[in-house]
């Protein structure tokens, strides 16, 4: 059976600029867990500790969240995510504390070594794991396998490709879902995150699942960073078409995304000029909302900081440098 | 004669500093020490008519040509090893790696509480490159928090690094507290794999009350770049400090951003990480080395 992750209250995070609510995450922990979602994903959007002027600071902590979560949940499992050099293990060892039990650690997809000692960590905890490689579209598909040998290695249980720009196209998660399953064999399932930035999330996860793909990350009503991610509502639908399994209702789901999850969120996530920007020149999806922010405070086109953010090769995390950017551009405006 | 002074661990660190101590006219490097006969480091040492020897410590500590100082650029493993060692030479220590045995010096910012320690640690490279901005700001501001981002080259952070980022984010949002002078202290590094490198980032965001004196926090900022830039060169500004008023639950700020770029000695310029470390690394040991002489002359006037 696929097991399908919703991640809307992690990714929904960076959409919602980290301000969500006890009562939100209850009821939306409640809706998802009835439709039969197995594992739910509640963190800051940049993982434990996120919760910063530069990543933007929680309404709610976090762990509060993660506990709210858990006592919520009847049979989904509650799943954490972690980026080294931003949360560090004792981070991990308080979400375990609060009952979560899958412990998902993300590193730009050219750099897992850094995570070696936190899969070391939560694998000696018994957390489940998971290791998100960021950003893999930048990386061929031999660098992708490579590297998720190292998280294996370290106690990885499933290597995700994760097209955190939203910029990958079909044969090309194939490609990098194939090279993790023949490096991997027995050792690791392979998974993948997608995002809506160029309309193919559905599709580019139903390419992952063909690829061996056994985990594929949703978020009901696509609650996430850019323009969102896999709505799982409609991947749900498509699975069901294609007699794939997920052990989740389509009906409850469908009501879930539009009843409980919708009302939460502060718009619906758009594939509008700035999200499919962000797809065609592979930028970091959770850069969107800091691009608005910096545009606004300093007069300059997002467009032109996310174009700018791709040309100097930002990774996950550096949401710092587009200050940076907007200031220069704003230097050259005529006053 | 400057005084002598031995470099421990011949890896890029070590080389590194040897070319700086070559050019201080305070510090003679003496000896370069390695455990690999084939190090490139050794090598250049032997070259430029150091002393080396590639069995560790033991040769130097055993050597009639002793020296005063000692950098040591191994791992924190070697360095709790050979600490004690130095101290019953009667040979004062700065230390490199993550070991920590000593108090943690930045220059601008404490080194002088501290020309008298036996062994000093120069704490993370993130610390050397923005603990001295957060102190500009705390000495004219009340700082709550104080946050940094340090962005790096993927390709100059070590396996050390690496293997235990958590050592990096931990040991520096102490240091933002303690040195830096903000109640509370958060760290950040980011490694980005850009082809050509990048050089150093790092951002520096300091709360800030909201009727704080923003003409005097940009004018301690930059005259802190200055003094940082006076020992390591490619250190400076990127823009001036911005300056943003509380919103929702994030409180006034201001945030710095500088840009690191070594000199180029033996490391690549974009490795400002690195070059940032080995040129604090020189500028402690020449204060040590200064401090220690006028001891001497001091000693020498008030003698009967």
């Amino acid at each position: 059976m696929l097991r399908i992750t919703d991640t809307s209250l992690r990714d929904g995070s960076h959409h919602k600029r980290h301000q969500f609510t006890a009562d939100e995450v209850r009821s939306i922990v409640a809706a998802l867990d009835d439709a039969g979602v197995p594992v739910i994903e509640v963190t800051h959007g940049d993982g434990l500790g996120g919760s910063s002027f530069t990543y933007g600071f929680s309404k709610t902590p976090e762990q509060e969240l993660i506990s709210v979560a858990v006592r919520t949940a009847r049979n989904a499992k509650i799943a954490f995510l972690m980026l080294p050099g931003v949360g560090v293990k004792d981070d991990i060892l308080v979400a375990q504390d609060n009952g979560a039990s899958i412990c998902r650690i993300a590193t730009h997809c050219t750099e897992a070594d850094i995570a070696v000692q936190h899969f070391g960590l939560a694998r000696e905890r018994g957390l489940e794991t998971v290791g998100f490689l960021m950003m893999a579209h930048s990386q061929p598909p031999e660098v992708i396998a490579r590297q998720g040998r190292i998280m294996a290695d370290a106690g990885c249980q499933c290597v995700y490709v994760v097209d955190s720009a939203g910029a990958l196209v079909l044969e090309q998660v194939s490609d990098r879902v194939s090279a993790l399953v023949a490096e991997l064999g027995a050792d690791a399932e392979a998974g993948f995150h997608g995002h809506e930035n160029l309309g193919l999330s559905v599709a580019n996860s139903i390419a992952a699942i063909r690829a061996g793909a056994r985990q594929i990350d949703g978020s009901a009503r696509r609650f996430g960073a850019g323009a969102g991610n896999t709505a799982t509502e409609a991947l749900v639908g498509v699975c069901d078409k294609l007699g794939i399994e997920t052990g989740i209702d389509f009906f409850k789901i469908v009501d879930a995304a539009e009843d409980v999850v919708l009302p939460a969120m502060p718009e619906e996530c758009k594939l509008d000029r700035m999200a499919l920007l962000m797809g065609y020149a592979g930028v970091y999806s959770s850069f969107l909302k800091h691009a608005y922010r910096q545009a606004e405070r300093y007069g300059v086109s997002g467009a032109e900081i996310l174009v700018q953010a791709g040309e100097r090769k930002l990774v996950g995390g550096q949401e710092d440098q587009l200050a940076d950017i907007a200031i220069n551009l704003a230097a050259k405006v005529p006053r | 004669m400057g005084v002598p002074a031995a470099i421990v661990g011949s890896g890029n660190i070590g080389t590194d500093l040897l070319y700086k101590l070559q050019r201080s006219e305070v510090i003679d490097p003496v000896w370069m020490v390695g455990i690999d006969p084939d190090s490139e480091g050794l090598k250049r040492a032997a070259a430029l008519g150091l002393e080396t020897t590639s069995d560790g410590v033991d040769a130097l500590l055993s050597s009639a040509n002793r020296p005063q100082l000692v950098f040591e650029a191994t791992s924190a493993y070697v360095h709790r090893a050979n600490a004690p060692r130095y101290e019953e030479a009667g040979i004062r220590a700065i230390d490199l790696t993550p070991a920590a045995i000593g108090p943690y010096v930045v220059p601008p910012v404490n080194l002088d509480e501290h020309l008298d320690a036996t062994n000093v640690n120069l704490i993370t490279c993130g610390g050397q490159a923005t603990i001295p901005i957060v102190a500009a700001v705390s000495r004219v501001a009340e700082v709550p928090y104080a946050e940094i981002v340090a962005s790096v080259a993927s390709v100059s952070a070590g396996p050390g690094t690496r293997a235990n980022i958590d050592e990096f984010t931990r040991t520096t949002s102490r240091g933002i507290e303690v040195m830096g002078g903000a109640t509370r202290g958060k760290a950040i590094i980011v490694l980005n794999p850009a082809d050509p490198p990048m050089i150093m980032r790092d951002t520096i965001i300091c709360a800030i009350p909201s009727d704080a004196d923003h003409s005097a926090i940009a004018a301690s900022v930059t005259s802190m770049v200055a003094e940082v830039a006076s020992y390591v060169p490619g250190y400076r500004l990127l823009n001036e400090p911005q300056f943003d008023p509380a919103d929702g639950v994030a409180p006034a700020r201001v945030t710095v951003f500088v840009e690191v770029e070594g000199a180029g000695d033996f490391l690549p310029p974009y490795a400002g990480n690195l070059d940032i470390m080995t040129a604090a690394a020189v500028r402690v040991g020449e204060r040590i080395a200064h401090a220690q002489d006028h001891g001497h002359v001091a000693a020498g006037r008030l003698a009967p």
